[in-house]
Protein backbone atom coordinates (compact mmCIF):
# COMPACT_ATOMS: atom_id res chain seq x y z
CA UNK A 1 0.00 0.00 0.00
CA UNK A 2 2.68 2.05 0.53
CA UNK A 3 1.83 5.14 -1.94
CA UNK A 4 4.33 5.75 -4.55
CA UNK A 5 4.19 8.38 -7.35
CA UNK A 6 7.54 7.56 -9.47
CA UNK A 7 5.86 5.57 -11.64
CA UNK A 8 2.90 8.00 -12.37
CA UNK A 9 5.27 10.31 -13.95
CA UNK A 10 7.02 7.99 -16.09
CA UNK A 11 4.28 7.00 -17.88
CA UNK A 12 4.44 9.20 -21.31
CA UNK A 13 1.21 11.06 -22.77
CA UNK A 14 1.77 8.71 -26.29
CA UNK A 15 1.82 5.67 -24.00
CA UNK A 16 -1.58 6.64 -21.80
CA UNK A 17 -3.16 7.63 -25.52
CA UNK A 18 -2.41 3.95 -26.67
CA UNK A 19 -3.70 2.72 -23.37
CA UNK A 20 -7.17 4.32 -23.56
CA UNK A 21 -7.27 3.48 -27.41
CA UNK A 22 -6.65 -0.01 -26.36
CA UNK A 23 -9.27 -0.19 -23.98
CA UNK A 24 -11.78 1.74 -26.20
CA UNK A 25 -11.55 -1.28 -29.00
CA UNK A 26 -11.34 -3.92 -26.02
CA UNK A 27 -14.83 -2.51 -25.20
CA UNK A 28 -16.24 -2.68 -28.81
CA UNK A 29 -14.75 -5.83 -29.41
CA UNK A 30 -16.96 -7.05 -25.95
CA UNK A 31 -19.86 -5.30 -27.04
CA UNK A 32 -20.18 -5.20 -30.82
CA UNK A 33 -22.11 -2.16 -30.97
CA UNK A 34 -20.55 -1.00 -34.04
CA UNK A 35 -20.49 -3.93 -35.58
CA UNK A 36 -23.58 -4.86 -34.94
CA UNK A 37 -25.43 -1.87 -34.98
CA UNK A 38 -23.80 0.88 -36.65
CA UNK A 39 -22.68 -1.08 -39.64
CA UNK A 40 -25.90 -2.24 -40.42
CA UNK A 41 -27.36 1.41 -39.87
CA UNK A 42 -24.35 2.26 -42.11
CA UNK A 43 -25.54 -0.07 -45.20
CA UNK A 44 -29.21 0.50 -44.54
CA UNK A 45 -28.42 4.03 -45.15
CA UNK A 46 -26.81 3.29 -48.41
CA UNK A 47 -30.01 1.13 -49.44
CA UNK A 48 -32.38 4.12 -48.95
CA UNK A 49 -30.16 6.41 -50.74
CA UNK A 50 -30.58 3.94 -53.89
CA UNK A 51 -34.19 3.79 -53.11
CA UNK A 52 -34.93 7.21 -53.17
CA UNK A 53 -32.28 7.93 -56.09
CA UNK A 54 -33.75 5.13 -58.35
CA UNK A 55 -31.46 5.97 -61.31
CA UNK A 56 -28.55 3.63 -61.88
CA UNK A 57 -26.82 6.92 -63.68
CA UNK A 58 -27.56 9.28 -60.82
CA UNK A 59 -26.69 6.84 -57.70
CA UNK A 60 -23.18 6.06 -59.68
CA UNK A 61 -22.68 9.56 -59.98
CA UNK A 62 -23.26 10.60 -56.60
CA UNK A 63 -21.87 7.70 -54.92
CA UNK A 64 -18.76 8.92 -53.11
CA UNK A 65 -21.08 11.66 -51.43
CA UNK A 66 -23.27 9.22 -50.54
CA UNK A 67 -20.65 7.18 -48.70
CA UNK A 68 -19.34 10.26 -46.97
CA UNK A 69 -22.99 11.43 -45.79
CA UNK A 70 -23.66 7.84 -44.77
CA UNK A 71 -19.97 7.64 -42.80
CA UNK A 72 -21.06 10.98 -41.04
CA UNK A 73 -24.24 9.61 -40.02
CA UNK A 74 -22.81 6.79 -38.59
CA UNK A 75 -20.01 9.00 -36.54
CA UNK A 76 -22.75 10.26 -34.69
CA UNK A 77 -23.59 7.02 -33.37
CA UNK A 78 -20.06 6.28 -33.30
CA UNK A 79 -18.97 9.10 -31.16
CA UNK A 80 -22.14 8.83 -28.31
CA UNK A 81 -20.87 5.51 -27.91
CA UNK A 82 -17.50 6.73 -27.15
CA UNK A 83 -18.60 8.97 -24.31
CA UNK A 84 -21.35 6.96 -23.20
CA UNK A 85 -19.34 4.09 -21.92
CA UNK A 86 -17.02 6.86 -20.51
CA UNK A 87 -20.19 9.07 -18.70
CA UNK A 88 -22.42 5.76 -17.68
CA UNK A 89 -20.57 4.67 -14.25
CA UNK A 90 -18.49 8.15 -14.06
CA UNK A 91 -15.02 6.63 -15.86
CA UNK A 92 -14.67 9.89 -17.78
CA UNK A 93 -14.53 11.71 -14.42
CA UNK A 94 -12.13 8.46 -12.81
CA UNK A 95 -9.72 9.33 -15.78
CA UNK A 96 -9.59 12.76 -14.63
CA UNK A 97 -8.84 12.39 -10.97
CA UNK A 98 -5.99 10.05 -11.99
CA UNK A 99 -4.33 12.73 -13.50
CA UNK A 100 -4.71 11.19 -17.65
CA UNK A 101 -3.51 13.93 -19.04
CA UNK A 102 -6.40 15.40 -21.24
CA UNK A 103 -4.43 15.40 -24.37
CA UNK A 104 -3.88 11.52 -24.04
CA UNK A 105 -7.40 11.25 -23.66
CA UNK A 106 -8.27 12.98 -26.16
CA UNK A 107 -5.79 11.35 -29.20
CA UNK A 108 -6.53 7.83 -27.44
CA UNK A 109 -10.40 8.03 -28.19
CA UNK A 110 -10.01 9.51 -31.42
CA UNK A 111 -7.49 6.76 -32.50
CA UNK A 112 -9.57 4.45 -31.37
CA UNK A 113 -12.37 6.05 -33.38
CA UNK A 114 -10.37 6.26 -36.21
CA UNK A 115 -9.49 2.43 -36.44
CA UNK A 116 -13.75 1.97 -36.64
CA UNK A 117 -14.35 4.47 -38.86
CA UNK A 118 -11.78 2.80 -40.96
CA UNK A 119 -14.13 -0.31 -41.04
CA UNK A 120 -17.13 1.83 -41.53
CA UNK A 121 -16.05 3.33 -45.00
CA UNK A 122 -14.04 -0.20 -46.36
CA UNK A 123 -17.49 -1.96 -45.77
CA UNK A 124 -19.69 1.58 -47.11
CA UNK A 125 -16.98 1.45 -50.31
CA UNK A 126 -17.66 -2.47 -50.83
CA UNK A 127 -21.59 -1.66 -50.47
CA UNK A 128 -21.77 1.75 -52.72
CA UNK A 129 -19.60 -1.00 -55.49
CA UNK A 130 -22.22 -3.41 -55.08
CA UNK A 131 -25.36 -1.18 -55.08
CA UNK A 132 -24.00 1.67 -57.45
CA UNK A 133 -21.24 0.39 -59.84
CA UNK A 134 -18.38 2.88 -59.17
CA UNK A 135 -14.97 1.39 -59.94
CA UNK A 136 -11.95 3.18 -59.00
CA UNK A 137 -9.56 4.49 -61.84
CA UNK A 138 -6.67 3.53 -62.79
CA UNK A 139 -4.45 5.86 -61.16
CA UNK A 140 -7.20 6.75 -58.82
CA UNK A 141 -6.22 4.05 -56.04
CA UNK A 142 -3.66 6.44 -54.09
CA UNK A 143 -6.30 9.41 -54.18
CA UNK A 144 -8.76 7.09 -52.84
CA UNK A 145 -6.42 6.08 -49.88
CA UNK A 146 -5.49 9.33 -49.15
CA UNK A 147 -8.60 10.76 -48.77
CA UNK A 148 -9.41 8.05 -46.74
CA UNK A 149 -6.93 8.22 -44.35
CA UNK A 150 -7.13 12.05 -44.17
CA UNK A 151 -10.27 12.67 -44.25
CA UNK A 152 -11.11 9.71 -41.19
CA UNK A 153 -8.35 11.45 -39.38
CA UNK A 154 -10.48 14.58 -39.32
CA UNK A 155 -13.81 13.07 -38.48
CA UNK A 156 -12.36 11.02 -35.72
CA UNK A 157 -10.41 14.30 -33.79
CA UNK A 158 -13.58 16.73 -34.69
CA UNK A 159 -16.32 13.68 -33.52
CA UNK A 160 -14.04 13.70 -29.91
CA UNK A 161 -13.97 17.27 -29.57
CA UNK A 162 -17.56 17.31 -29.82
CA UNK A 163 -17.98 14.14 -27.93
CA UNK A 164 -16.03 15.66 -25.25
CA UNK A 165 -17.68 18.78 -25.06
CA UNK A 166 -21.30 17.42 -24.96
CA UNK A 167 -20.27 14.48 -22.42
CA UNK A 168 -21.68 16.04 -19.87
CA UNK A 169 -24.60 17.63 -20.81
CA UNK A 170 -28.01 16.81 -20.85
CA UNK A 171 -29.82 16.57 -24.45
CA UNK A 172 -26.37 15.51 -25.84
CA UNK A 173 -27.89 13.03 -28.12
CA UNK A 174 -29.49 15.78 -30.16
CA UNK A 175 -26.52 18.74 -29.35
CA UNK A 176 -23.71 16.69 -30.98
CA UNK A 177 -25.59 16.15 -34.26
CA UNK A 178 -26.24 19.90 -34.15
CA UNK A 179 -23.00 20.70 -33.38
CA UNK A 180 -21.00 18.36 -35.40
CA UNK A 181 -22.62 18.25 -39.22
CA UNK A 182 -21.83 21.98 -39.69
CA UNK A 183 -18.56 21.47 -38.80
CA UNK A 184 -17.57 18.30 -40.45
CA UNK A 185 -18.73 20.00 -43.90
CA UNK A 186 -15.46 20.72 -45.18
CA UNK A 187 -14.44 16.80 -45.01
CA UNK A 188 -18.14 16.24 -46.55
CA UNK A 189 -16.73 18.31 -49.82
CA UNK A 190 -13.15 17.72 -49.92
CA UNK A 191 -13.49 13.72 -49.40
CA UNK A 192 -16.57 13.51 -51.95
CA UNK A 193 -14.69 16.08 -54.39
CA UNK A 194 -11.64 13.66 -54.19
CA UNK A 195 -13.21 10.30 -54.05
CA UNK A 196 -15.22 11.39 -57.68
CA UNK A 197 -11.89 12.16 -58.93
CA UNK A 198 -10.91 8.81 -58.02
CA UNK A 199 -13.64 7.02 -59.28
CA UNK A 200 -14.21 8.87 -62.04
CA UNK A 201 -17.93 9.45 -61.31
CA UNK A 202 -18.60 12.95 -62.62
CA UNK A 203 -15.79 12.75 -65.19
CA UNK A 204 -13.17 14.60 -63.09
CA UNK A 205 -9.83 13.72 -63.73
CA UNK A 206 -7.78 12.36 -60.84
CA UNK A 207 -5.24 15.09 -60.62
CA UNK A 208 -8.26 17.19 -60.11
CA UNK A 209 -8.78 15.55 -57.18
CA UNK A 210 -5.44 16.20 -55.14
CA UNK A 211 -5.72 19.83 -54.45
CA UNK A 212 -8.59 18.65 -52.06
CA UNK A 213 -6.31 16.65 -50.62
CA UNK A 214 -4.77 19.75 -49.31
CA UNK A 215 -8.53 20.91 -47.21
CA UNK A 216 -8.22 17.61 -45.83
CA UNK A 217 -4.94 17.88 -44.39
CA UNK A 218 -5.51 21.42 -42.90
CA UNK A 219 -8.73 20.98 -41.63
CA UNK A 220 -7.41 17.32 -39.77
CA UNK A 221 -4.27 19.27 -38.57
CA UNK A 222 -6.48 22.31 -37.15
CA UNK A 223 -8.84 20.08 -35.53
CA UNK A 224 -5.40 17.87 -34.03
CA UNK A 225 -3.43 20.57 -32.47
CA UNK A 226 -6.95 22.75 -31.94
CA UNK A 227 -9.08 19.77 -30.04
CA UNK A 228 -5.04 18.86 -28.07
CA UNK A 229 -5.60 21.99 -26.85
CA UNK A 230 -8.84 22.52 -26.14
CA UNK A 231 -10.32 19.24 -25.40
CA UNK A 232 -8.85 19.52 -21.83
CA UNK A 233 -10.74 22.73 -20.40
CA UNK A 234 -13.81 21.29 -22.07
CA UNK A 235 -14.32 17.81 -20.28
CA UNK A 236 -13.28 20.01 -16.70
CA UNK A 237 -16.19 22.77 -17.37
CA UNK B 1 -18.39 30.60 10.89
CA UNK B 2 -16.68 27.08 11.19
CA UNK B 3 -14.40 26.29 12.91
CA UNK B 4 -10.63 27.52 12.46
CA UNK B 5 -8.32 24.73 11.74
CA UNK B 6 -5.25 23.83 14.59
CA UNK B 7 -3.07 21.14 13.20
CA UNK B 8 -0.78 22.49 16.21
CA UNK B 9 -3.32 20.60 18.26
CA UNK B 10 -2.60 17.72 16.68
CA UNK B 11 0.16 15.24 16.88
CA UNK B 12 2.09 14.12 14.33
CA UNK B 13 2.99 14.41 10.45
CA UNK B 14 2.17 16.98 8.42
CA UNK B 15 -1.18 18.14 6.91
CA UNK B 16 -2.61 16.14 3.64
CA UNK B 17 -5.67 18.40 3.46
CA UNK B 18 -6.19 21.93 4.60
CA UNK B 19 -8.29 24.47 3.02
CA UNK B 20 -9.23 28.11 4.29
CA UNK B 21 -12.21 29.86 3.84
CA UNK B 22 -13.03 27.52 1.04
CA UNK B 23 -15.97 28.50 -1.67
CA UNK B 24 -16.65 26.44 -4.40
CA UNK B 25 -19.51 27.28 -6.75
CA UNK B 26 -21.42 24.85 -8.98
CA UNK B 27 -24.13 26.30 -11.46
CA UNK B 28 -23.83 29.69 -9.53
CA UNK B 29 -24.79 28.22 -5.86
CA UNK B 30 -21.75 28.42 -3.41
CA UNK B 31 -21.50 24.39 -2.75
CA UNK B 32 -19.05 25.33 0.34
CA UNK B 33 -19.07 28.57 1.76
CA UNK B 34 -16.23 29.59 3.52
CA UNK B 35 -14.88 25.66 4.66
CA UNK B 36 -12.21 25.81 7.14
CA UNK B 37 -10.76 22.39 8.02
CA UNK B 38 -7.55 19.98 7.78
CA UNK B 39 -6.99 16.51 8.21
CA UNK B 40 -3.37 15.13 8.72
CA UNK B 41 -1.58 12.17 7.19
CA UNK B 42 -2.77 8.95 8.11
CA UNK B 43 -5.85 9.96 9.34
CA UNK B 44 -9.49 8.80 8.49
CA UNK B 45 -11.69 11.55 8.63
CA UNK B 46 -15.80 10.86 8.72
CA UNK B 47 -17.89 13.76 6.86
CA UNK B 48 -21.18 13.34 7.71
CA UNK B 49 -24.11 15.79 7.30
CA UNK B 50 -27.57 16.31 5.59
CA UNK B 51 -28.31 15.98 1.89
CA UNK B 52 -27.29 18.73 0.08
CA UNK B 53 -24.77 19.66 2.69
CA UNK B 54 -21.67 19.71 0.99
CA UNK B 55 -19.99 16.26 1.57
CA UNK B 56 -19.16 15.50 -1.98
CA UNK B 57 -18.34 19.00 -3.22
CA UNK B 58 -15.91 18.77 -0.67
CA UNK B 59 -14.68 15.28 -1.72
CA UNK B 60 -14.45 16.92 -5.55
CA UNK B 61 -12.72 19.93 -3.93
CA UNK B 62 -10.54 17.77 -2.59
CA UNK B 63 -9.49 15.54 -5.70
CA UNK B 64 -9.29 18.55 -8.05
CA UNK B 65 -12.67 18.39 -9.90
CA UNK B 66 -14.28 21.38 -8.80
CA UNK B 67 -12.05 24.81 -9.17
CA UNK B 68 -11.22 26.50 -5.96
CA UNK B 69 -13.14 30.20 -6.35
CA UNK B 70 -12.00 32.01 -3.01
CA UNK B 71 -9.90 30.85 0.07
CA UNK B 72 -6.94 28.71 0.04
CA UNK B 73 -6.54 25.01 -0.83
CA UNK B 74 -3.77 23.01 -0.51
CA UNK B 75 -3.61 19.12 -0.92
CA UNK B 76 -0.64 16.56 -0.52
CA UNK B 77 1.04 19.71 0.26
CA UNK B 78 0.15 20.67 -3.72
CA UNK B 79 -1.54 24.17 -4.22
CA UNK B 80 -5.02 22.98 -5.77
CA UNK B 81 -5.05 26.20 -7.85
CA UNK B 82 -1.75 26.33 -8.95
CA UNK B 83 -0.93 22.43 -8.75
CA UNK B 84 -4.60 20.90 -9.32
CA UNK B 85 -3.14 17.88 -12.11
CA UNK B 86 -0.59 17.17 -9.68
CA UNK B 87 -3.09 16.70 -6.72
CA UNK B 88 -5.42 14.51 -9.34
CA UNK B 89 -2.19 12.10 -9.79
CA UNK B 90 -1.89 11.31 -6.09
CA UNK B 91 -5.63 11.48 -4.85
CA UNK B 92 -8.37 8.23 -5.68
CA UNK B 93 -11.97 9.45 -5.56
CA UNK B 94 -14.70 6.61 -5.36
CA UNK B 95 -17.80 8.98 -6.02
CA UNK B 96 -21.57 7.82 -6.58
CA UNK B 97 -20.23 6.12 -9.77
CA UNK B 98 -17.57 3.40 -10.11
CA UNK B 99 -15.44 4.39 -12.69
CA UNK B 100 -15.67 1.09 -13.84
CA UNK B 101 -16.49 -0.09 -17.94
CA UNK B 102 -19.13 -2.62 -17.53
CA UNK B 103 -18.07 -4.36 -20.96
CA UNK B 104 -14.46 -5.10 -19.00
CA UNK B 105 -13.96 -7.73 -16.75
CA UNK B 106 -12.54 -6.97 -13.40
CA UNK B 107 -9.35 -8.09 -14.39
CA UNK B 108 -9.58 -5.78 -17.40
CA UNK B 109 -10.68 -2.48 -15.25
CA UNK B 110 -8.01 -3.15 -12.51
CA UNK B 111 -5.59 -3.85 -15.08
CA UNK B 112 -6.13 -0.47 -16.86
CA UNK B 113 -6.60 1.25 -14.11
CA UNK B 114 -3.14 -0.19 -13.00
CA UNK B 115 -1.97 0.24 -16.23
CA UNK B 116 -2.29 4.20 -16.22
CA UNK B 117 0.25 4.84 -13.10
CA UNK B 118 2.79 1.84 -14.43
CA UNK B 119 1.63 -0.76 -11.91
CA UNK B 120 2.90 -4.50 -12.86
CA UNK B 121 1.01 -7.70 -13.33
CA UNK B 122 1.85 -8.26 -9.61
CA UNK B 123 0.80 -5.10 -8.07
CA UNK B 124 -2.50 -6.03 -10.40
CA UNK B 125 -2.87 -9.14 -9.12
CA UNK B 126 -2.55 -8.42 -5.53
CA UNK B 127 -5.46 -6.03 -5.72
CA UNK B 128 -7.10 -8.13 -6.91
CA UNK B 129 -6.66 -10.99 -4.61
CA UNK B 130 -6.83 -8.10 -1.65
CA UNK B 131 -10.39 -7.23 -2.38
CA UNK B 132 -11.99 -11.00 -3.06
CA UNK B 133 -11.57 -10.38 -6.42
CA UNK B 134 -9.36 -13.13 -7.96
CA UNK B 135 -10.60 -16.35 -9.45
CA UNK B 136 -13.55 -17.08 -11.91
CA UNK B 137 -14.63 -13.67 -10.71
CA UNK B 138 -11.98 -11.88 -12.37
CA UNK B 139 -13.05 -12.95 -15.79
CA UNK B 140 -16.36 -12.04 -15.58
CA UNK B 141 -17.65 -8.56 -17.07
CA UNK B 142 -18.24 -5.72 -14.40
CA UNK B 143 -21.76 -5.53 -16.39
CA UNK B 144 -22.92 -8.51 -14.64
CA UNK B 145 -21.37 -8.16 -11.49
CA UNK B 146 -23.56 -7.41 -8.25
CA UNK B 147 -23.60 -3.97 -7.09
CA UNK B 148 -21.10 -4.64 -4.20
CA UNK B 149 -18.80 -6.44 -6.71
CA UNK B 150 -18.61 -3.37 -8.52
CA UNK B 151 -17.98 -1.27 -5.14
CA UNK B 152 -15.04 -3.87 -5.01
CA UNK B 153 -13.21 -3.80 -8.03
CA UNK B 154 -13.93 -0.05 -7.94
CA UNK B 155 -12.00 -0.57 -4.30
CA UNK B 156 -9.22 -2.61 -6.23
CA UNK B 157 -8.69 -0.02 -9.10
CA UNK B 158 -7.84 2.66 -6.44
CA UNK B 159 -5.38 0.12 -5.01
CA UNK B 160 -3.48 -0.60 -7.71
CA UNK B 161 -3.58 3.17 -8.36
CA UNK B 162 -1.32 3.52 -4.80
CA UNK B 163 -3.60 6.46 -4.43
CA UNK B 164 -2.10 9.06 -1.36
CA UNK B 165 -5.63 10.17 -0.44
CA UNK B 166 -8.71 8.04 -0.71
CA UNK B 167 -11.62 10.31 -1.14
CA UNK B 168 -14.86 7.78 -0.27
CA UNK B 169 -18.29 9.05 -1.06
CA UNK B 170 -20.47 6.51 0.70
CA UNK B 171 -18.33 3.67 -0.04
CA UNK B 172 -20.28 1.18 2.17
CA UNK B 173 -23.03 1.67 0.24
CA UNK B 174 -24.35 -1.50 -1.39
CA UNK B 175 -21.98 -3.80 0.18
CA UNK B 176 -23.01 -7.13 2.24
CA UNK B 177 -21.92 -7.54 5.69
CA UNK B 178 -18.60 -9.26 4.82
CA UNK B 179 -18.02 -6.97 2.31
CA UNK B 180 -17.96 -3.98 4.82
CA UNK B 181 -15.66 -5.70 7.07
CA UNK B 182 -13.09 -6.19 4.40
CA UNK B 183 -13.75 -2.74 3.15
CA UNK B 184 -13.37 -1.28 6.95
CA UNK B 185 -9.98 -3.48 7.46
CA UNK B 186 -8.93 -2.35 3.67
CA UNK B 187 -9.12 1.59 4.96
CA UNK B 188 -7.31 0.42 8.36
CA UNK B 189 -4.45 -0.89 6.63
CA UNK B 190 -4.37 1.79 3.87
CA UNK B 191 -4.31 4.90 6.67
CA UNK B 192 -1.70 2.49 8.86
CA UNK B 193 0.82 2.81 5.63
CA UNK B 194 0.71 5.76 5.26
CA UNK B 195 -2.56 6.95 3.25
CA UNK B 196 -5.09 9.19 4.25
CA UNK B 197 -8.72 8.27 4.05
CA UNK B 198 -11.94 10.68 4.25
CA UNK B 199 -14.89 9.17 4.13
CA UNK B 200 -18.46 10.89 3.24
CA UNK B 201 -21.20 8.43 4.88
CA UNK B 202 -24.79 9.25 6.12
CA UNK B 203 -24.20 5.36 7.98
CA UNK B 204 -22.49 7.25 10.97
CA UNK B 205 -23.12 4.15 13.20
CA UNK B 206 -20.92 2.06 10.79
CA UNK B 207 -18.13 4.74 9.77
CA UNK B 208 -17.74 6.56 13.15
CA UNK B 209 -15.54 3.38 14.55
CA UNK B 210 -13.67 3.90 11.69
CA UNK B 211 -12.66 7.22 11.60
CA UNK B 212 -10.03 9.49 13.79
CA UNK B 213 -11.91 12.28 13.49
CA UNK B 214 -15.92 13.40 12.19
CA UNK B 215 -16.54 16.45 10.43
CA UNK B 216 -19.91 17.73 10.48
CA UNK B 217 -20.90 20.07 7.33
CA UNK B 218 -23.85 21.65 6.65
CA UNK B 219 -24.57 24.73 4.72
CA UNK B 220 -21.37 24.48 2.87
CA UNK B 221 -19.66 24.51 5.93
CA UNK B 222 -17.79 22.47 8.57
CA UNK B 223 -19.71 22.95 11.50
CA UNK B 224 -17.98 20.97 13.83
CA UNK B 225 -14.76 19.08 13.92
CA UNK B 226 -14.47 15.86 17.01
CA UNK B 227 -12.75 13.05 18.11
CA UNK B 228 -14.12 10.12 16.82
CA UNK B 229 -15.51 7.67 19.74
CA UNK B 230 -13.54 4.72 18.00
CA UNK B 231 -10.12 4.49 18.29
CA UNK B 232 -10.67 3.12 14.48
CA UNK B 233 -6.29 2.21 13.77
CA UNK B 234 -6.05 -1.35 14.23
CA UNK B 235 -4.57 -3.51 11.83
Amino acid sequence: MAPDHSAAGAISPWRLAWLIALKDLRIEARSRVVVYQVLPFAVIVMVMFGFALDDDGIAQRVAPGLIWLATLFSLLVVVQRSFAVEAADGALDALRVAGVDAVSIFLGKALAMAAQLVVLELVLFVTAVVLYGPRVRPGGLALLVVTWVLATIGLALVGTLYGGLTAGFTGRETLLPLLVLPVVAPVLIGATRAVESALGTTGAAVSEGWPWIGLLTVFAGAFGVGGSLAFGPLIDE
Amino acid sequence: MSPAPDPTTHPGGGLAVEFTDAVAIVGGFPVLAGANFHVRRGEIVLLHGPNGAGKTSLLRLCAGLLPLERGQGRVLGLDLVRQRADVRRRVGLLGHGNGLYVDLTVSENVAFWGATVGAGAGEIAAALVRMGLDGRLATVAVGRCSAGQKRRTALACLVVRRAELWLLDEPHASLDAAARDELDDLLRKAAAAGATVIVASHETERAAPLATRQLAVAGGLVVDDTPSPGVGRGT
